[in-house]
């Protein structure tokens, strides 16, 4: 009770709260995390936070290009590192003193510095707070549920590709996020369609065999945010630390992300109203 | 740990790891298994992703169950000759879509009998298939396997 007073203390000034999870590994959580980021943190009068709880495998610092970057301490506690004046990082690659340093943690070692992240990080006031998760359903999940129940998690995105491989396990996930009565803003099909560059003809790189992510989000009544189609820029932004959405705007995956990161601002703002008017 | 009687006839036993997720560590695992059981091998899967186990589906024996005996679980077999022995968490749900939502400890406590308690029989390879990261999983699965015949690990990467 009094941790959980701390970290409601901390968190009082975080508006909303998205996490980003999946349940399979490999399918573009980091990179939708930095996506959202950099969407969200475009309008210069919002403040966002990007919080990287994968404790084993931190993309995040690279794919902000921060690589390198130490986290300083202050009175008032540890200091984000910023990518840009509103936009605040947070990740355990942050605090190795090599980048190939494997951080070879227990569970319960990897759920106390979740709980430092929350509870010594000093924030300050946020418009949006994005929590980039590890694959799975373990650990690092039930804990950032249980600590961000201090604050108030909008919902989560789960981020999936076409096949049925990572469908099933995503379909785990969402059972996850109904177990712990997380709300799910929906879910984001990655890797959906590769366009030739050359010829223009589509190609499934990952078919799915089982009707992809839209057949899934029918079946469980989950909302299908929007796919994300291959497109190898992506991965050559996110290798050299930069936006993909200011490196490739004319990108189809561009246009893609952004609908999808729109779509959960109205998310978030819908319910942020209605709760005060509840209130 | 204790030495088991279950691995005795293990040949050999190999881990697939990455650190990275879904760069095909279970896709791999499978193909190794299949290559070998062609190549005339008696060949276990061990898949030990207790949160997404992949391997099943891949086999084509989601649907299997599996059993007690004396010395512990019998694997699933796969195929008519039942070359490929397989032992997954997939086995164990009640429904596919179970999220298995353990922490650390009750995993490594599956861990350690999925290593020692599962009657593989006679073969000349044990395949080890684990998920992304080096945590719990990795730690347990390997302090479990200390007795043995360890021949090593593949890492599995893609370029980026």
């Amino acid at each position: 009770p009094a941790e959980a007073a701390e970290l409601r203390a901390r968190l009082r000034a975080v508006r909303h709260t998205v996490l980003v999870l999946s349940g399979k590994g490999g399918v573009g959580k980091s990179t939708f995390s930095a996506a959202l980021a950099h969407g969200l943190a475009a309008d210069e009068h919002k403040q966002v936070a990007l919080l990287d709880i994968d404790i084993c495998g931190p993309s995040i610092p690279k794919m902000m290009g921060l690589e390198g970057e130490q986290v300083h301490q202050s009175g008032s506690g540890w200091s984000p590192v910023y990518v840009e004046e509103n936009l605040g990082v947070m990740s355990v690659g942050f605090l190795l003193s090599s980048p190939d340093d494997a951080v070879i943690w227990r569970g319960p070692k990897k759920n106390g510095l979740i709980k430092q992240f929350l509870r010594d990080v000093d924030w300050g006031e946020i418009d949006y707070l994005i929590v980039d998760t590890p694959p799975g359903t373990s650990d690092e999940h039930l804990s950032i549920v249980q600590y961000l129940s201090a604050t108030h998690i909008d919902g989560a995105v789960i981020v999936t590709t076409p096949q049925e491989i990572s469908l099933q396990d995503v379909r785990k996930e969402i059972n996850f996020c109904h177990k712990v009565k997380l709300p799910i803003i929906g879910v984001v099909e990655n890797m959906s369609g590769f366009v030739c560059p050359k010829c223009k003809k589509e190609s499934q790189i990952f078919p799915p065999t089982t009707g992809g992510a839209e057949k899934m989000c029918q079946n469980l009544n989950v909302s299908l945010l929007g796919k994300v189609p291959l497109d190898p820029q992506i991965g050559r932004s996110c290798d050299r630390g930069q936006s993909f959405l200011s490196e490739a705007p004319e990108s189809p995956a561009t246009l893609s992300y952004k609908n999808i990161i729109q779509r959960i601002q109205e998310y978030c703002e819908q319910h942020h109203s209605q709760e005060e008017k509840m209130i | 740990p204790e030495r088991s009687t279950n691995l005795l006839g293990v040949r050999h036993i190999l881990l697939v790891l990455s650190g990275k997720g879904g760069v095909g560590k279970s896709t791999l695992s499978t193909e190794l298994a299949l290559a070998l059981r062609h190549q005339g091998h008696r060949v276990g899967i061990l898949d030990v992703d207790l949160c997404g186990p992949s391997i099943p589906r891949m086999l084509r024996v989601q649907d299997r169950a599996v059993h007690q005996c004396d010395s512990g679980w019998v694997p699933v077999f796969v195929g008519q000759d039942r070359a490929i022995a397989l032992m997954s968490i997939g086995f164990l749900l009640e429904r596919p879509d179970d999220a298995v939502v353990w922490r650390g400890p009750k995993k490594n406590a599956l861990i350690k009998q999925f290593v020692t308690d599962v009657a593989w029989g006679d073969l000349d390879f044990l395949i080890v298939d684990t998920p992304p990261g080096t945590s719990d999983e990795h730690i347990s699965t390997v302090e479990a396997l200390r007795p043995y015949r360890l021949l090593g690990a593949i890492l599995v990467t893609t370029p980026q």
